[in-house]
């Protein structure tokens, strides 16, 4: 094995290891916006998996799946961030 | 000269040194999220260190293939999410104010009281609006 190939599974493991915190985080968060930031951190996190992922694969048609992701991340936290706002008035 | 460089190892170099920094800033982010006391501090430690992070990790995935179309989804990706995680960060916080979230007790609020106080005489004036319409 590699050192290119252990790089990319430690960078995997730890990611992985950060989508579960952000999963506590996303549990035990006291109020609504802690959970809106949780979701952010989900999506940023999965959109660095995907990165991985591609490199893994060395299949570049992954990659697009990551520009989806960063444009439904923003309209989901900018849209319950307004429904939040919507709802308490 | 140049024939007697390996280019591949080179490249392979440069993408794990930037891929673990990417990494390493991101867990530290995450870390962060779990351990602060308070939603405002959390939400600063998101959205700085995990849009880092993100963006040294696909750098050092462009920067692997070497291609012209894959480096430029990966300035769309990066560019896009440095533009909107300051704007989603900005739209967040404003709600959390509005709507109250309490911050820890140890915050200097000194120079931030007057907009507070606005802030929440505007909104009750608001309601007050909406109700006799």
């Amino acid at each position: 094995m590699s050192l290119f190939s252990f790089t990319l599974i430690f960078a995997m493991a730890s990611l992985s290891l950060c989508l579960v915190m952000t999963g506590i985080r996303f549990a035990i968060g006291p109020t609504l916006p802690d959970r809106i930031t949780a979701f952010d951190l989900f999506v940023a996190n999965i959109i660095g998996m995907v990165a991985i992922y591609t490199e893994f694969t060395g299949n570049e048609d992954f990659i697009d799946v990551g520009i989806i992701l960063s444009l439904f991340g923003f309209l989901g936290s900018i849209s319950f961030a307004y429904y939040l706002m919507k709802s308490t008035r | 000269m140049l024939d007697n460089i390996n280019f591949l190892l080179i490249r392979e170099i440069v993408s794990s040194v930037l891929i673990i920094i990417g990494v390493v800033f991101m867990t530290i982010s995450t870390i962060g999220l779990l351990r602060f006391p308070d939603f405002y501090i959390r939400m600063s430690a998101i959205t700085k260190g995990a849009t880092l992070g993100l963006g040294l990790i696909l750098t050092g995935m462009g920067i692997y293939f070497n291609e012209p179309d894959m480096f430029l989804k990966v300035m769309l990706i990066i560019g896009f999410t440095f533009l909107t995680s300051p704007v989603a960060a900005h739209v967040i916080g404003r709600t959390a104010v509005r709507n109250k979230i309490p911050f820890w007790e140890r915050t200097n609020l000194e120079e931030f009281k007057d907009y507070l106080h606005k802030e929440h005489s505007a909104h009750r004036d608001h309601e007050r609006d909406n109700k006799q319409v």
